[in-house]
């Protein structure tokens, strides 16, 4: 996507999900087709975690008429309700506020919803309102805050008070727990739990998964304030190269070779599609 | 009999919560307490804490649920008490809400109601007073219902409940105790569509809520002098039927907006735009009357100047007609 962004396929900004892979496909990994996720500006990876066509991602990314929204969107604004992403928010805590509303609706009907978010939303008001609301109302939301290090360009110990999200969470009541975001199975172990005490109508669960993006906040940042040797020392820790040796050799690279081909294959297509036409024939301000 | 505008609101929100299970309603104090301005006592009792809810103070939360829950498939009504806490809710109306439907390429709408107590002249101060509703009024995908009777309110709310698309609907809190003879009809009514609530042939005079009252005893007073206003509420502002406004300046060919707000950024001033731009030929007057540009004062002398009641609208329409002020 990087390289697609500097051949200017990808327009505006992007904020890629490198390095926090194992936190959306571990917490996806423990929900049903109907429960609902709302995710973040970054969350190209929690919209593949929810079976989301790699196709429909990379054509809206790309602002072709066949992207998730018909280009309307753009990397930052995604929905796909067919596979339960209720949608990606571009303002931090706005998806907080999203899945506290679906966990409404979910109440009613035997379903979970799932929010991803920075460890900068902890420091919005989303976060302490629409925890304290859904902890009285007990619904039944998992919210999974993923802490990267940094909001943004700020280290995330120099704005949190405190230094503990997840122990914000358990002063409300709520069960939270602090896990290895980088490991794939720790994380659907957390979820698996999270995702239960939500069904069972207790009401919300907490999981802060502790990881680190591998590139900067957005196209436009290099990283740069990054102390040296950081990012090596997370390298070590790719989420990817610790599901890796935990598999066989042969089953891994297979695997490897299916997922790249499938991702070519995307961006081929998305590239080939039209752009949408220019004139907007087609907006509407409202449903009928 | 008669209906008065708080049963009206009331009613409304009860048959709609009997018609369809989805619909659900939740704010501050508004189920156990029945709200701080008693319009909704009773509905919990009947409907149940699982569907007549109070939350914590958090508008945040508040609208982020509203917006939430009704794109996963419930029909949301929230109050907001006050029109000046609209500000906390704006992100998720603004951003989340109003743009779903679009930005998603349709696939899905958003069907939630804002009910909020709006409008000055009750002492209540520059930050309980504000009508929030031009700041609303620029957001595409958002319904702005302004009521100015009670049952078209009741109508109307009823309307707002059934829209598949986010409506914000103002109640004017100085209409709360207002009653009129109540009519059968009993339906649901869109927003959208303006009403000539006056007819007369001299000027038009636009407002909505508590301006069209203003209005309507502006008409009388200017009657007196032989002056004959037709008076429209628009009762939504958007979307703006600005066909009755021009249709009615094809008739009077003066036009006379008045806001209960700051004339600049304000939808009056972007009404005298519109038909200037799509009737100037039209036109031999146009003009808005508003409130200063300053915060809403407290003390009542103050509050009374500030605000652009039926005297200051007949004064204003005699100046522009240079007729004599007032003889008595």
């Amino acid at each position: 996507m990087q390289r697609l962004f500097l051949r200017n396929e990808i327009h505006g900004t992007v904020h890629l999900y490198i390095g926090q892979e194992a936190v959306s496909v571990g917490v996806c990994s423990a929900l049903q087709d109907d429960d609902w996720v709302a995710a973040t500006y970054r969350g190209h990876g929690a919209a593949l975690a929810r079976g989301m066509r790699p196709e429909a991602l990379a054509a809206e990314l790309m602002g072709r008429s066949t992207g998730a929204c018909g280009g309307r969107a753009g990397s930052m604004n995604i929905v796909d309700l067919e596979h339960g992403l209720i949608g990606c928010f571009g303002i931090v805590g706005g998806s907080i506020a999203a899945a506290t509303g679906a966990g409404m609706s979910a109440a009613r009907e035997g379903r979970v919803a799932v929010a991803f978010f920075g460890d900068g939303a902890a420091n919005q008001g989303y976060f302490h309102e629409c925890l304290n609301f859904a902890q009285v109302m007990r619904l039944p939301v998992v919210y999974v805050c993923e802490n990267n290090g940094y909001g943004e360009f700020t280290p995330t110990d120099a704005v949190t008070a405190g230094g503990d999200i997840a122990a914000r969470a358990a002063t409300l009541g709520m069960p939270a727990q602090k896990v290895d975001g980088n490991d794939l199975e720790a994380v659907s172990t957390a979820a698996r739990a999270a995702v239960a005490n939500a069904r069972a109508a207790s009401g919300p669960a907490f999981i802060e998964a502790m990881t680190y993006r591998h590139v900067g906040h957005s196209k436009s940042d290099p990283g740069a304030y990054r102390p040296e040797g950081e990012l090596d020392k997370w390298l070590e820790r790719d989420p990817l190269s610790v599901v890796r040796a935990r598999l066989d050799e042969k089953q891994a690279a297979e695997a490897e070779r299916v997922v790249e081909e499938r991702i070519e294959r995307a961006v081929e297509t998305a590239l080939a599609a039209p752009y949408p036409e220019a004139a907007m024939t087609r907006a509407r301000e409202y449903a009928p | 009999m008669t209906l008065d505008f708080r049963t009206a609101i009331r009613e409304a929100l009860a048959d709609e919560l009997e018609r369809d299970e989805r619909v659900l309603f939740f704010g501050e104090d508004v189920a156990a307490a029945g709200g701080v301005f008693a319009v909704t006592p009773g509905l919990r009792e009947r409907f149940g804490p699982g569907r007549v809810i109070d939350t914590p103070i958090s508008e945040l939360a508040l609208a982020g649920a509203a917006f939430g829950s009704a794109v996963t498939g419930l029909r949301p009504v929230i109050e907001i008490m006050f029109g000046d806490f609209m500000p906390l809710a704006m992100d998720s109306l603004v951003n989340q809400a109003a743009k779903y439907w679009y930005m998603s390429n349709e696939q899905a709408s958003v069907p939630l109601v804002v009910r909020c107590a709006v409008g000055a002249g009750g002492r209540f101060g520059a930050i309980h007073s504000q009508n929030p509703s031009s700041w609303y009024q620029g957001v595409p995908g958002l319904k702005v219902v302004c009521p100015a009777f009670p049952g078209e309110a009741k109508a109307l709310l009823k309307g707002a409940i059934r829209d598949d698309n986010p409506v914000l609907f103002l109640e004017h809190k100085r209409l709360y105790s207002l009653s009129e003879e109540q009519t059968p009809e009993n339906g649901a009514l869109s927003a959208g569509e303006a009403r000539v609530v006056r007819a007369g042939g001299d000027l038009t005079l636009v407002s909505v809520m508590k301006g069209v009252h203003d209005a309507l005893a502006a008409a009388a007073l200017l009657a007196a002098d032989g002056v004959e206003a037709e008076v429209i509420d628009l009762r939504s502002l958007r979307p703006l039927d600005l066909r009755t406004v021009l249709a009615s300046v094809g008739r009077t060919n003066r036009l006379l907006a008045v806001e209960e707000g700051p004339a600049l950024g304000g939808w009056a001033t972007g009404l005298v735009g519109a038909v200037a731009q799509a009737a100037l030929e039209d036109l031999d007057d146009v003009w808005v009357l508003a409130t200063p540009e300053t915060p809403i004062p407290y003390s009542p002398p103050l509050e009374d100047a500030f605000l652009p009641g039926a005297e200051a609208i007949a004064d204003s329409v005699r100046a522009r007609l240079r007729l004599p002020a007032e003889r008595s």
